[in-house]
């Protein structure tokens, strides 16, 4: 088995096919893409390869280290921030082609019209930390 | 087995080995020991006297922990003072336990997971469970609030209102996981009104019931939020509402007010409206007036901007709103001072009959929501008008 994280992107991610803002989908159209992610969490949690999904706010603030006995420098939000990560969701599986095949099916959640948006997903390999450390019995 | 029973048995428990000298982290880990052999025994052999089983389940726990330890002296002093077995005292602790899980030198977040432990007698992983962090990371907060507290004296008077704080706190978490948060938070709270004749105790667990009585109206079947309006008011609880309101009703004839009670009575005001188009938002809006004279928080005040707003009209919502802007402005919202406060703006626009505005603000705050749920209702409201507005 071998985790993924498969990536969402508020903004840096290529234009999806069918690229309209959500606030101009109709109702319906909103719940049945709540829907279909619901649906897709649901179906890999029974298959076992669920392991964690979660969703980001859009705004953040950029820290860093200011030095002995300073507090720590805050800036940011920064609108030229090519890349915006909206949200994730690990995987557990058993093969790279499984993994592409599960960011297709999630990139297909249905948007305006019906149609599946075509949103474009960054499929990214965990570093994995223990395959040197298994001690034979 | 009833698991809740045998969990509400557990601070008196607690509290009996304390009062034998016990530390309190060592009691509490004999306590956890004995509930999980209890939840193992019980089914196929269940005690006559489940209290008097748990206490002496627990002291054999103890000495075996302390036996296993260097601390050889002390055991032996412990075991001299051994009471001789039979009825467990009739004194309850309860209280005290309460107090002590709730210190103020705890953080919220050590105390809620202290009560739910030590009070609640959930298990580690249980709590962990429901907050969604690692087991081991709960098992940490913990110990570090176990020995936070070692140093506090078991029979110092505590304070009330932080006992509520951290009560309101798990109750509000809702639910997630296999542990109903807002079910044990109500369980808790029960429990301490038993233990204390106090208006803000009654006057948080009448809150609670009310509230938790419109928790099946609350989502629909997709999962998606129903706004109190559009609730079904059929599926509220009729016998919790009636059991908040009557313990409020108690709880105002003390005549001691606190913020608990206005949030409760207005609580009651929604239940007690047959549709929501009788609700008596006049007399809501005078119970925030209160709680403005209470607490001052900006959340009330927001709130009380609706009430004023569904009692006097959008456009004195509106205007109400823009008072609360100018005396908190906050950078670091976005130039609003509380959450909710675009969404609020946005559903008092529509009121108005400005669609165009509204819509926009519901897409800025959907953009600001604190959770998923939030987010997708104030996506699709946004979505509404605008599909509203292209016919």
């Amino acid at each position: 088995m071998a985790k993924y994280l498969l990536l969402k992107h508020y903004r840096g991610a290529p234009a999806p096919a069918n690229d309209v803002p959500m606030d101009q989908w109709t109702p319906q159209e909103i719940s049945a893409h709540v829907q279909y992610m619901q649906d897709f969490a649901a179906r890999l949690e029974k298959t076992g390869e669920f392991v964690d999904g979660q969703a980001l706010a859009p705004e953040g603030t950029w820290v860093r280290y200011d030095g002995e006995g300073r507090p720590p420098v805050t800036d940011g939000p920064f609108a030229e921030t090519k890349d915006l990560i909206a949200g994730w969701m690990v995987i557990d599986v058993d093969s790279y082609e499984r993994a592409i095949e599960l960011a297709g099916e999630l990139s297909a959640a249905p948007g305006a019209g019906g149609k599946p948006i075509h949103e474009w997903l960054e499929v990214r390999p965990f570093l994995g930390g223990h395959e040197h450390c298994t001690v034979p019995e | 087995m009833n698991e809740v029973l045998l969990r509400s048995l557990t601070p008196s428990v607690l509290a009996i080995l304390v009062r034998r000298g016990v530390d309190f982290a060592a009691a509490e880990d004999a306590v956890q020991d004995a509930l999980l052999e209890a939840v193992r025994v019980w089914p196929a052999d269940p005690p006559r006297d489940a209290k008097g089983w748990l206490v002496t389940v627990a002291w054999r726990k103890f000495l075996d922990a302390t036996r296993a330890d260097t601390a050889r002296r002390r055991r032996e002093d412990l075991v001299d003072e051994e009471p001789a077995p039979g009825p467990t005292p009739a004194v309850d602790d309860t209280l005290q336990l309460y107090f002590l899980c709730a210190h103020p030198s705890l953080t919220p977040s050590s105390a809620v997971a202290l009560t739910l432990r030590a009070v609640g007698g959930l298990t580690t992983r249980q709590i962990a469970q429901a907050y969604l962090v690692p087991e081991a990371t709960m098992a940490q907060r913990i110990s570090r609030a176990k020995r936070t507290v070692s140093g506090v004296r078991f029979d110092q008077p505590g304070n009330v209102a932080t006992v509520l704080r951290v009560l309101y706190l798990v109750f509000n978490e809702g639910y997630s996981g296999d542990v109903d948060l807002a079910a044990e938070a109500i369980r808790l709270t029960r429990q301490l009104a038993a233990a204390i004749d106090h208006p803000e105790v009654a006057g948080l667990l009448a809150l609670m019931l009310l509230h938790h009585a419109r928790r099946a109206a609350r989502t629909a079947p997709d999962g998606s939020l129903v706004p109190l309006a559009e609730q079904d008011r059929g599926r509220w609880d009729t016998a919790a509402i009636a059991e908040g309101v009557g313990i409020l009703q108690a709880a105002l004839a003390l005549d001691r007010l606190g913020e608990f009670q206005a949030q409760a009575a207005i609580a009651a005001l929604h239940a007690d409206a047959p549709t929501a188009g009788e609700t008596d938002w006049v007399q809501i809006v005078e119970w925030y007036d209160e709680l403005v004279r209470l607490t001052d928080s900006p959340v009330v005040r927001l709130n009380r901007a609706v009430a004023v707003g569904e009692a006097d009209g959008p456009r004195a919502g509106l205007a109400e709103l823009a008072k609360l802007d100018d005396s908190s402005p906050s950078p670091s919202s976005g130039g609003y001072p509380v959450p909710r406060h675009t969404a609020v703006a946005a559903y008092l626009h529509e009121r108005d009959g400005d669609l165009a505005t509204a819509a926009r603000l519901y897409a800025e705050a959907a953009q600001k929501a604190p959770n998923l749920a939030e987010r997708d209702h104030l996506t699709r409201q946004a979505a509404r008008l605008n599909a509203r507005r292209r016919r």
